[in-house]
């Protein structure tokens, strides 16, 4: 039992945990089902070890770059081979980790899942079923304090996601090549950029932490523009949710032969 | 009367003194001993509060309703105060100026130059107390224009800046309150806060031989429990704000049931001016629930018209002759002054303020008005949606949150609503104490300041130079007193038995007071509301008379716990009274000035200029008026005007003592 | 406009007090136009004479008609009645978090108390009144949070204390961290709050499940522009070993 229906407090006595009588139990369910079945698609895909790369157009999955395993073909290895090929290291284990820590400790994904899968609290004015509550005050989560650093490591994958983006257009075999998955590339690229910029880590980073906005005319424009960012960084986590998965699954569709790349150039 | 704070009285919470032989042996009543007790917590009555308290006084801040919630919230345009940011020609000299043309003249004028003088030192002051005013480039506090100011003057936060006053200041008692806290151990040693807490009467000492009635405390209930509390205290700040409750439309909040007046009226102190009344021509009339609620002019300066319910512009109807050359004779023409105002005479809508009030008050009259009691005020077919959102977002919204009213689609219903008290308590210019010792009050309950018209942005510097002064001048008036003046325990009990009579039986078989307060309302809102007749006001007297009765017999029932038609059968004698004030006052002018208009006699009237009208309680619930000379401006404020402006205000006579007469050429006037 | 209708609408309010209450039902008149404050003014007027409840300017200006209207936490003032189905019951019950007084009334002297432990402003001790100042960008983030009207629907939300009264003792509730945002932004402040909003006033409690912004009738974005960067700033102080480096490095070659 929460204090909210806790008498002893000399609050209003009401029973029920809630009297909010629209569908409050939605977005949260609609939350959980949404990244339960995300993470459940990245598991299997990240662990698969095939798929992964289209060696005619050079394209790579962001869920294998940077592809780091000696178990890679040697042509998506942009960054050499390091990690031994074992079949549970997923072969761009060296990002996917931090991917992971960097959305975790999201300010936005830890509201999303603080409600869909904690239930702390489910929504608002609905009483949470914990006895306990201390917040982020306590080991493990007082790590999500460590966000900026995963923002960081993030800041370099994007690059790196980038970098494959670009490299793509470059077709193995030589010359300029565009397809649609060229095109799903570089908009899921912009979407990283888009939710790894609109971070609030980054927001404080580039200008939130200073009083004097007015002596930090630079500064403040980035401030400014990331805050305008800001104001959309859940679009942009879902966004870029679905655009990885729909890029990872395009990539494996055309890999695997189930689809041919719709070819425009090349 | 301790002057350090190591010897200051504790609280005590006791029984009350025996009361022999009365009903109530068993009521007790919770007791507390204060230096200054301010009563109202609105911008005044907190500055008074923090004045006495850095005086060294021990002092209490009583409110109505919680702390923070003040009325002042509601003020939205700004604080003036002539600091010259933005037009560096101001001083307190145009100030002054503007302030005693508002008031025509009626002010008094010591308030008003204390007024104007140290405005911008309390403005400034803010800002060490945390406020954050909007800024200008070279990083000073933003003016803004306003009718009636010469200069860019008001010192503002967006149109919120009511409620950053308040929060301002209520974040410095906290402040005081944590200073208290490391130097005592208890937050609450100096300044504490009752709030939630009505003040029913005020107690003063008997009269013994030579020696003048002194104030000695206070009685009054807290409002969620119905326990009583007695304040025992050499001196009273009052800072209750208006009376605005007494009218049906208006944009007053329930507080505003002129307590202070009435507290002070009973307690042997006198009122003035209370027949200037501030009515804004366009308040909400529709919704219900926004009744009142201001709409700001600037719907009209922009292209809003009023039509009546034939759908008629009927303010062409309503130019007097001394405007027929300023504005437009047809709807054509007006309509042309927007685009064109140097070729084109503008549209009788934007006559001045009493002049559309007058007019839509005779179109409701002639039975041409809206269906809940006001006109049309339409922009939606005079402008594109997209051009009123840009132009008047902040009217959309209180529209469109507040009532549902897209006014890019729908007319807007308005009609006058009671804004502003001038009247108030007749107090001493320097230190704001009324005529009984040890009584103080600042803010709208004071009168004087403003004479017979209010400019827009005076009430909130008003409030901190007058509220500091009273605190200030309480803290020195405590220091001069000897023993402190004692409560008499029949007063008291007087007290207790007058705030339960509601319950008693004496009052059984009397009226809802709900209904009492409609009549009152209607009454005032009708009869002597903003265009004024004599034949209307005499009638309104009479059914005064008739509602002092009902008031004193109004019964409630159940218990004492925040029990809301207790508290209006108590508070409904102070409507009365001051009701009864603005009435007769409203009745012996025989002008029209300022917040007040005579149908019958529309001119103002330099005889009555230096009049006075002075009212003084004749028990509960009757009033007397006297009249009273105003004293004569001071020399070279007089010669801050040219000759020419002061005949149009003062009668022959009185203007012998200005420099014109004395051939010299001056300097400071413009 | 619309001709005015009325119906009889289905309301339901909390009656009792601090030892016992129920949910009473009240077949009430509904005009056009109305808020949920209305009608509860018209059951005071008519059928429940002694119905407490606090209110004061009906403007959504002063914050005192906080109420939950089918469980969420609302102005009664703001929420207009048109909002419900003409069948739909309305139920009207006190703030769950505080303690009751009677009916609809709270005792709010919770906030007070926080209100008191957060350290006042302090002003620059090198400039006299007059000499301030400060820039509009500068400003304009406090200016945000200064537009609170102190409701408290934020600090009856949060489910920090909603749901577990121990905690109100450590935690100062989004109004009051909000408090400290808009002091540690504030250009002339000379105070160090960062550390103190971590470890005295509950910074860590706040899991940023974002309920204060949704109730905000003021549209504060509490949770992005105050509680947030108020975090990031404390893990400057706190958590981020390059920043304290920084900082040091830089008193050191400032000294």
């Amino acid at each position: 039992m929460s204090s909210t229906t806790d008498a002893s407090t000399g609050r209003a006595q009401i029973a029920a945990r809630t009297l909010r009588t629209d569908r409050w139990w939605l977005p949260p369910l609609a939350n959980a089902v949404g990244l339960a079945a995300w993470v459940a698609y990245a598991t299997v895909r990240a662990f698969m070890q095939d798929y992964y790369y289209v060696p005619e157009y050079g394209y790579l999955t962001p869920f294998y770059s940077p592809c780091v395993s000696t178990g890679c073909v040697p042509e998506a290895s942009h960054f050499g081979q390091i990690l031994p090929d074992v079949w549970w290291l997923p072969y761009a284990a060296i990002s996917l980790p931090f991917l992971l820590l960097f959305r975790l400790t999201c300010y936005y994904y830890r509201k999303a899942y603080y409600r869909a899968f904690w239930l702390s609290p489910p929504a608002c004015a609905v009483a949470e079923p914990h006895k306990k509550y201390s917040g982020e005050t306590r080991f493990p989560l007082i790590m999500q304090n460590l966000h900026r650093y995963f923002f960081y490591i993030a800041g370099l994958i994007t690059l790196i996601n980038l970098y494959d983006a670009i490299e793509a257009f470059f077709k193995p075999g030589g010359g300029f090549g565009l397809g649609l998955g060229n095109i799903i590339l570089l908009v899921n690229v912009v979407l990283l950029f888009a939710y790894t910029l609109s971070c609030h880590s980054c927001r404080s980073g580039v200008g939130g932490r200073i009083n004097h906005f007015s002596r930090h005319p630079v500064r403040y424009k980035m401030w400014t523009f990331v805050t305008k960012l800001n104001t959309r960084h859940m679009q942009f986590a879902w966004a870029t949710l679905a655009s990885l998965a729909i890029t990872d699954f395009y990539i494996m569709a055309v890999s695997a032969g189930w689809i041919t790349d719709l070819r425009i150039v090349g | 009367m301790s002057e350090s704070t190591g010897s200051v009285r504790a609280d005590v919470t006791q029984g009350a003194a025996p009361h022999t032989g009365e009903a109530h042996t068993d009521e007790n009543i919770e007791q507390h001993d204060y230096d200054v007790v301010v009563i109202g917590a609105g911008g005044a009555g907190l500055r008074a509060a923090i004045e006495a308290r850095l005086q060294g006084k021990r002092t209490a801040i009583i409110s109505k309703s919680l702390f923070g919630k003040a009325h002042t919230v509601m003020a939205e345009g700004g604080c003036a105060a002539s600091m010259g940011n933005a037009n560096p020609n101001d001083n307190w000299q145009v100030h002054y100026r503007d302030t005693m043309r508002g008031g025509k003249f009626l002010n008094n004028w010591r308030m008003a130059e204390l007024h104007a003088k140290e405005a911008p030192d309390r403005v400034w002051e803010l800002e060490t107390y945390g406020a954050l005013f909007d800024r200008l480039p070279d990083g000073t506090i933003s003016q803004r224009n306003f009718g009636g100011h010469t200069y860019p003057r008001l010192a503002h936060v967006g149109d919120r800046t009511g409620l950053e006053l308040i929060r301002t200041l209520q974040q410095k008692v906290v402040s005081l309150q944590q200073e208290d806290f490391k130097a005592t151990g208890d937050y609450e040693s100096h300044i504490r806060v009752f709030h939630e807490c009505t003040i029913t009467e005020l107690f003063k000492t008997r009269q013994e031989g030579d020696s003048t009635a002194k104030i000695a405390g206070c009685f009054g209930y807290f409002r969620d429990n119905g326990r009583f509390v007695r304040f025992d205290a050499p001196a009273i700040v009052l800072a209750t704000g208006g009376v605005g409750k007494s009218y049906s439309v208006t944009s007053n909040s329930w507080e505003y049931t002129g307590d202070g007046h009435a507290l002070a009226l009973r307690a042997g102190a006198t009122l003035i001016n209370m027949e200037f009344l501030q009515f804004h021509p366009t308040g909400m009339v529709w919704p219900p629930s926004v009744k009142g609620i201001l709409v700001t002019e600037s719907v009209r300066g922009d292209g809003g018209v009023l039509r009546n319910s034939d759908g008629k512009r009927f303010m062409f109807e309503y130019v007097p002759d001394v405007f027929k050359d300023q504005y437009a004779t047809t709807e054509e023409e007006g309509d042309r002054w927007y685009e064109d105002a140097d070729n084109n005479r503008r549209p009788p809508e934007l006559l001045p303020r009493d002049e559309v009030a007058r007019a839509i008050n005779s179109e409701v009259k002639a039975g041409r008005g809206s269906p809940h009691g006001g006109v049309f005020l339409d922009i939606a077919s005079r402008l594109k949606p997209e051009q009123i959102l840009k132009r008047l977002p902040s009217m959309h919204h209180q529209f469109k949150e507040l009532a549902d009213v897209d006014i890019t689609k729908e007319p807007m219903e308005v009609g006058p609503t009671c804004h502003y008290v001038m009247g108030g308590v007749e107090v001493d210019p320097d230190t704001a104490m009324s005529i009984v010792p040890g009584l103080f009050a600042a803010g709208e309950v004071a009168g004087g300041m403003h004479g017979s018209n209010r400019l827009g942005g005076n009430s909130l510097s008003d409030l901190l130079v007058f509220g500091r002064r009273s605190g200030l001048h309480a803290a020195q008036y405590v220091d001069s007193l000897g023993a402190a003046p004692a409560i008499a325990e029949a007063d008291v009990s007087a007290a207790l038995d007058r705030a339960l009579l509601p319950f008693s039986t004496a009052t059984d078989g009397g009226e809802n007071p709900f209904q009492v307060q409609q009549e009152l309302q209607k009454t005032m809102h009708e009869l002597v509301g903003i265009i004024r007749k004599e034949d209307e006001m005499e009638m309104a007297l009479k059914k005064l008379e008739d509602i002092a009765t009902r008031t004193r017999t109004v019964s409630v029932s159940g218990h004492r716990e925040f029990n809301p038609g207790w508290h209006l059968a108590l508070d409904l004698r102070n409507m009365l009274l001051v009701s009864l004030c603005v009435g007769k006052a409203a009745l012996e002018r025989q002008e029209s000035r300022g917040g007040h208009t005579r149908d019958d006699f529309p001119v103002m009237d330099s005889d009555w200029r230096h009049l006075l009208l002075v009212c003084s309680a004749l028990g509960e619930d009757n009033v007397e008026l006297t009249r009273k000379e105003q004293i004569a401006m001071r020399p070279e404020l007089f010669d801050l005007f040219e000759l020419d402006e002061l005949k149009k205000y003062y009668t022959g006579e009185e203007l012998g003592g200005h420099r014109a007469d004395h051939g010299s050429a001056g300097e400071g006037a413009s | 406009m619309a001709e005015s209708t009325s119906h009889l609408h289905h309301f339901k309010v909390w009656r009792g007090d601090d030892e016992k209450g129920e949910i009473v039902d009240y077949p009430v008149e509904v005009n056009e136009g109305e808020v949920v404050l209305d009608i509860i003014h018209r059951l005071q007027a008519t059928e429940a004479n002694d119905l407490a409840v606090r209110w004061n300017c009906k403007a959504g200006k002063c914050g005192s008609c906080s109420a939950e209207i089918n469980g969420r936490p609302s102005l009664m003032c703001m929420t207009r009645m048109n909002t419900f189905a003409d069948d739909e019951p309305v139920t009207v019950t006190p703030l769950r978090t505080f303690p009751v007084i009677r009916d609809l009334v709270t005792d709010v002297s919770f906030n007070y108390t926080k209100a008191r432990e957060i350290p006042s402003f302090e002003p620059p001790k090198d400039l006299a009144p007059g000499e301030y100042r400060m820039q509009q960008v500068d400003v304009e983030r406090s200016q945000e949070f200064r537009k609170c009207i102190e409701c408290f629907l934020c600090q009856n939300t949060c489910h920090v204390v909603r749901d577990h009264e121990e905690n109100k003792e450590n935690f100062a509730g989004p109004r009051y961290l909000m408090r400290i945002a808009e002091l540690d932004m504030h250009p002339l402040d000379a105070a160090d709050r960062q550390l103190d909003a971590q470890d005295e006033h509950g910074l860590g409690m706040c899991n940023i499940t974002k309920c204060c912004t949704e109730v905000c009738p003021e549209h504060i974005k509490i949770t992005d522009n105050a509680l947030i960067p108020m975090k990031e700033r404390v893990v400057d102080r706190k958590y981020d070993p390059l920043v304290w480096l920084g900082s040091k490095i830089f008193k050191r070659s400032g000294a």
